[in-house]
């Protein structure tokens, strides 16, 4: 096993929650797409900590800074969401486009 | 052995990954996302790192259970019993994720990584306590902060009466106006 064959997984990964985070119209399905992604940043983070650098722990806390992040998205999303169905009862993107118009 | 793990965790992950936005349940789609990021724990477990591949196991099998919670709440089609899509631009962004992912795997494969330097500590679980708490307390602090600000933040966010609320618009009121009387002297 070699480094690219850990950061190909980590691409595609990326490249799904991409996907789902462009194309869904959920705000909740929008967030799984970004915890896709995130899981990807991980997986990379953690290849590179055992394949370049493993004698310093720099890639270990690039793993829990991506953690912590994915558990921030997921607090404030769920809040924004609640925010957002409370005062306009939606829980579409499209639907909360007003500040464009 | 760790060949075929991670094989098998890594098309898992990605076959999972890619389920979540083919399925009409919402309630399919978390679990084929949990199923995701615990092959992702699993794969941060196959690279020498047990503690935190546990973490991410843990955090994600709990996160998903709440998200299941919230799908239930907010879709409008949480069982899937209706087939029905919820997309948009579907085909720029297939164009766009696309792109990224050759011009990614183009890097991956291109690019002259540097070689293995040094060796993995005997317990890196130690080494990751003795840098959080030393050399790299300041990402530390950075991190409880962030924490704490989206405690306040979710909070705030989430609420359904605020302060202008409870004592008007000047926040002069000498009651708080609560629907449910309470509390000391109140």
């Amino acid at each position: 096993m070699s480094l690219e064959l850990f950061l190909l997984p980590a691409a595609a990964l990326f490249c799904i929650g991409l996907f789902g985070a462009l194309t869904q119209q959920s705000i909740v399905m929008l967030m799984m797409g970004l915890e896709l992604m995130l899981g990807g940043v991980i997986l990379a983070a953690a290849a590179v900590w055992h394949y370049i650098a493993p004698a310093t722990s720099e890639g270990q806390v690039l793993v829990v800074v991506a953690v912590t992040a994915m558990a921030l998205e997921m607090a404030i999303g769920f809040a924004v969401v609640t925010a957002l169905f409370r005062s306009r009862e939606i829980d579409m993107t499209d639907m909360a486009a007003e500040l464009k118009e | 052995m760790d060949v075929a793990v991670f094989w098998v965790l890594a098309v898992l992950g990605i076959v999972s990954g890619a389920m979540v936005f083919r399925f009409d349940s919402m309630a399919r789609a978390t679990f084929s996302l949990l199923a995701s990021l615990l092959c992702v724990g699993g794969l941060v477990v196959l690279l020498g790192l047990d503690y935190l591949g546990i973490v991410i196991v843990l955090m994600m099998t709990i996160e998903m259970a709440i998200m299941a919670v919230f799908m239930v709440m907010y879709m409008m089609n949480p069982a899937g019993l209706m087939p029905m899509t919820m997309m948009h631009n579907k085909k720029g962004a297939a164009v766009v994720c696309g792109l990224v992912f050759a011009l990614l795997a183009a890097g991956i494969v291109l690019a002259p990584w540097p070689g293995r330097r040094g060796r993995a500590p005997a317990d890196p679980t130690m080494d990751l306590g003795m840098s959080l708490m030393g050399p790299q307390m300041l990402t530390m602090m950075t991190l409880g902060m962030a924490l704490f600000a989206t405690i306040v933040a979710t909070v705030v966010l989430a609420t359904r009466r605020g302060r202008y609320d409870r004592l008007g618009d000047d926040l002069r009121a000498t009651r708080a106006d609560d629907p449910v009387r309470g509390g000391v002297g109140r």
